[in-house]
C-alpha cells in the first residue's frame, strides 16, 4: 500500500508538513549553534601565558638577538668603519653587484615559467598534468647542495655536456651564468605555487568573456589575465627574490668561490668570514639581513592588499534594483 | 541569422555530453534549451559559442560551416552563468572592452557604451566596479557588454539562475522585450521550465545529451513526445493503469476509465498514464459514475489555481488537482473531506522498446 501510495505522488514544495509522522521537529535538536560557543571552554590562563612566553622566548632566543648581533657586530666600530668595510673591499662590491645581477634575472626566468606553468595547469586538463605539478615541487625537496652538483655532473669538464662545450669555448661552471642557473632551479617554484591557487580560483570564465568579445591571446593575457593575478605574482616574486639573494648551498658548488668573479654575497660573507675578518662579514651580513627586512616589509603590504581585495565591499548597501 | 547544429556529438572522457545533436534556431528567433542538469544544454551553448570544440558534427552560422572557427571570430555575444564581469575594470570598461579590442575609435566607445548603459538604465553605474553591484544590475551590465560589439548570436547560460524569484521574474520580461527590440536570435539555457515557456520562441528539450523534443513551446506542451518530456514539464499525475480489451483501466481493480488513446503494443498489460492536475475535475457527487473516490489532504489556495492534494484509497494514489478559485469556492473543501475526482484528459504513451 505505501509503495503505491508513493508511485502516484509527485513532489510537491511545501508539502513537509503532510509527511511531518517521520520527520523530527527542528527544536527536538539539543544543541542550537549558539551553546556550542557559550559552552566551549576558554584554555585556563596559565596555559595562554605559558605558550605565549614559550613563542616569545624561541623567537627572541632564535630571531631577535641573533639579527640584533649582527648589526651590533657589524656597527662595533662605529659607521665609518662599518662604510669602509662595505666599501673598500673591491671583492665585496664585485660580490654586491653578482647577486645584485644574479637576484633579477632569476626572478625574471621564475615568472616566466611560473606564468606558463599555473596557466597550463590550472587552464588545461592534459596528460602528464599531475607529473607536471609533482615536478615543480622538486627544487623544494631537493637539497640546495645536491642541485649544486647535479649542475657540476651535467656542465663538469667530465659532466654529460661538459665535452661539447669545452669544444665550443663554453663555460657553465665558475661563471655568473652558472650562478644564475643554479638560483633559478632552487627558486622556481616560488612563482608557480602562488599562481596556481589564484588562477584555479578565479576560474576561466572571464578569459572566456574576453575571447567571445573578440580579444586576441595577448589581449586576453595583458588586460584580463596579468590584472587578475597581479598581487599573487608580486607576492611570489618577492618570495622569489628574498630566496635569490640569500641561496647558498647551490651556488657555493657551482661557483668555485672565485673571489671578485662568483662571489655572490653570502659567499662572499662566508670568504670573509673564514679569513677571520669578521668585522667585514657582519658587515655585509648585516645588509643581507637588511634586504631580509625589506622583503619582509613588502610582503606585508602585499599581503595587506590581497586581503583588502578580498574583503571588497561586496553589495548590499548599493543594492538599488 | 539562423543557427543550424549538425549531429554533434561531444565527449568527456568516458562521459558523453552530446550524443549526435541536431537543433535549428530560425533567424530572429528566442531559443530556449531546456533540460535536468547534466542534460548537455550547456555545453551546446558552448559548442555554439565556439568555447568547446565538438567531437563530430558541424555549426552552422547561415549557410557558414563555422565548426573550426576560434570563439574569438564567431562575433557571437556570449552571457555566462555567473556574469564574468570583468572585476578589475569599471562598469564602462567591462561594457567597452569588445570594443575596445576591435580598436574602435574613442569617441564612439563613448557612444556606445553610453547608449548601451541608458539602455539598461544604470549610466550612473559606469564608474563603478562590478564588486559594488547588485546580481541583478550585473546581469544586466554582462548582457550589454555582450551586445556591444553587436554580435549576430546572443547566447544566454542559465541567465537568471543566480537571482531571487523577483528579480529572476523581471529580468526574464525584461529579456523578452529587450530580443523584440533588437531582434538579435537568441539562444539561452535553463532548466526553469516555467522560464523557457514563458519567453522563448522556440524550446528544445533535452536529456542525457540527446534532443528529446523541440517545438513552439505551445506545441511541445500539449503534444509532448514522451514520458521525459511530460515528466520534465513538471507538475503530472502519473498514474499506474491497466489495460483491458483497449480501454484503459485505473489501478489493480475497478473500472474508472481514462479517456486516453490506448496503443496497439500495450493493448492488455499493465502502463502508466499521465494526467496533468488541471485535467481533473472535483465534484461532490459521481456525476457520471466514472469517478474516483478521494479525501481532500492538503489545499493550497495561493496562486491563480488552488491547488488540492488528494488520497484516492481505493487505488491507493496521491493526485495534485488545481482547480479554479471559484470552484474551489463552490464546492467549499476542507481537508479531510470525501470528494469524486473525474480525469476529463489522460495520455499514454508507446512504450519505446528501443530501451
Amino acid at each position: 500500500m505505501k509503495d503505491e501510495l508513493k508511485n502516484g505522488e509527485e513532489p510537491v514544495p511545501g508539502d513537509a508538513a503532510a509527511r511531518a509522522p517521520d520527520g523530527v521537529p527542528l527544536s527536538s535538536f539539543p544543541l542550537h549553534p549558539s551553546s556550542f560557543q557559550a559552552k566551549r571552554a576558554r584554555d585556563p590562563l596559565w596555559v595562554r601565558v605559558l605558550l605565549t612566553a614559550l613563542a616569545l622566548g624561541f623567537l627572541t632566543v632564535l630571531v631577535v638577538v641573533p639579527v640584533i648581533a649582527v648589526f651590533a657586530e657589524a656597527l662595533a666600530d662605529g659607521f665609518g668603519a662599518y662604510w669602509e668595510y662595505l666599501t673598500d673591499d673591491p671583492d665585496t662590491r664585485h660580490a654586491v653587484l653578482v647577486t645584485l645581477t644574479v637576484a633579477p634575472i632569476a626572478v625574471c626566468a621564475n615568472i616566466v615559467f611560473g606564468v606558463a606553468a599555473a596557466w597550463a595547469i590550472a587552464r588545461f586538463r592534459f596528460r602528464g598534468r599531475t607529473l607536471l605539478v609533482t615536478l615543480i615541487d622538486v627544487p623544494f625537496a631537493v637539497s640546495p647542495v645536491v642541485a649544486g652538483l647535479m649542475f657540476v655532473l651535467l656542465f663538469g669538464l667530465q659532466g654529460f655536456f661538459g665535452p661539447w662545450l669545452r669544444a665550443n669555448g663554453l663555460q657553465v661552471l665558475f661563471t655568473v651564468p652558472g650562478l644564475i642557473l643554479a638560483t633559478t632551479f632552487v627558486t622556481l617554484p616560488f612563482v608557480a605555487r602562488e599562481l596556481i591557487p589564484v588562477m584555479e580560483a578565479i576560474g576561466p570564465d572571464e578569459e572566456l568573456a574576453a575571447l567571445s568579445l573578440g580579444a586576441n591571446g595577448r589581449q586576453i593575457f595583458w588586460r584580463i589575465t596579468l590584472p587578475n593575478i597581479k598581487w599573487g605574482l608580486l607576492y611570489g616574486v618577492i618570495l622569489c627574490n628574498a630566496r635569490a639573494m640569500g641561496e647558498f648551498g647551490a651556488v657555493y658548488v657551482v661557483s668555485g668561490r672565485i673571489a671578485g668573479e662568483t662571489c655572490t654575497m653570502p659567499l662572499q660573507v662566508e670568504v670573509l668570514f673564514q679569513d677571520f675578518n669578521s668585522p667585514a662579514a657582519f658587515a655585509l651580513a648585516s645588509v643581507l639581513t637588511m634586504l631580509a627586512v625589506v622583503t619582509l616589509l613588502l610582503k606585508v603590504w602585499v599581503e595587506g592588499r590581497v586581503e583588502k581585495k578580498k574583503d571588497d565591499p561586496q553589495i548590499s548597501q548599493t543594492n538599488t534594483d | 541569422m539562423s543557427i543550424t547544429v549538425q549531429n554533434v556529438t561531444k565527449r568527456f572522457g568516458a562521459f558523453v555530453a552530446l550524443d549526435d545533436v541536431s537543433v535549428t534556431c530560425p533567424a530572429g528567433e528566442l531559443v530556449a534549451l531546456l533540460g535536468p542538469s547534466g542534460s548537455g544544454k550547456t555545453t551546446l551553448l558552448r559548442v555554439i559559442a565556439g568555447l568547446e570544440v565538438p567531437d563530430g558534427g558541424t555549426v552552422l552560422f547561415a549557410d557558414d560551416d563555422i565548426t573550426r572557427h576560434s570563439a574569438r571570430d564567431r562575433n557571437v555575444g556570449f552571457v555566462f552563468q555567473h556574469y564574468a564581469l570583468f572585476r578589475h575594470m569599471t562598469v564602462f570598461e567591462n561594457v567597452a572592452f569588445g570594443l575596445r579590442v576591435r580598436k574602435w575609435p574613442e569617441q564612439r566607445v563613448k557612444e556606445r557604451v553610453k547608449e548601451l548603459l541608458h539602455l539598461v538604465r544604470l549610466e550612473e553605474k559606469a564608474p563603478l566596479y562590478p564588486a559594488n553591484l547588485s546580481g541583478g544590475q550585473k546581469q544586466r551590465i554582462a548582457l550589454v557588454r555582450a551586445l556591444a560589439p553587436e554580435p549576430k548570436l546572443l547566447l544566454l547560460d542559465e541567465p537568471f539562475g543566480a537571482l531571487d524569484a523577483k528579480v529572476r521574474a523581471e529580468l526574464r520580461d525584461w529579456l523578452r522585450r529587450f530580443h523584440d527590440e533588437l531582434n538579435v536570435t537568441s539562444i539561452f539555457v535553463t532548466h526553469d521550465q516555467e522560464e523557457a515557456f514563458e519567453v522563448a520562441d522556440r524550446v528544445v528539450v533535452l536529456n542525457k545529451g540527446r534532443i528529446e523534443q523541440q517545438g513552439a513551446p505551445i506545441e511541445v506542451f500539449e503534444h509532448p513526445a514522451n514520458e521525459f518530456v511530460m515528466d520534465f514539464l513538471g507538475n503530472v499525475n502519473k498514474l499506474p493503469v491497466r489495460v483491458e480489451g483497449g480501454r484503459a483501466l485505473l489501478g489493480e481493480t475497478g473500472d474508472v476509465e481514462l479517456p486516453a488513446k490506448v496503443f496497439g503494443a500495450s493493448a492488455n498489460g499493465r502502463t502508466d498514464a499521465y494526467i496533468r492536475p488541471h485535467e481533473l475535475d472535483i465534484s461532490r457527487t459521481a456525476e457520471g459514475g466514472n469517478c474516483m473516490l478521494a479525501k481532500v489532504v492538503h489545499i493550497n489556495p495561493a496562486g491563480s489555481v488552488v491547488k488540492v492534494r488528494l488520497l484516492a484509497e481505493d487505488f491507493g494514489l496521491m493526485i495534485n488537482v488545481d482547480i479554479a478559485p471559484d470552484r474551489y469556492r463552490a464546492l467549499a473543501l476542507k481537508p479531510g473531506e470525501s470528494v469524486f475526482v473525474t480525469p476529463k484528459a489522460a495520455k499514454i504513451f508507446e512504450p519505446d522498446y528501443a530501451i
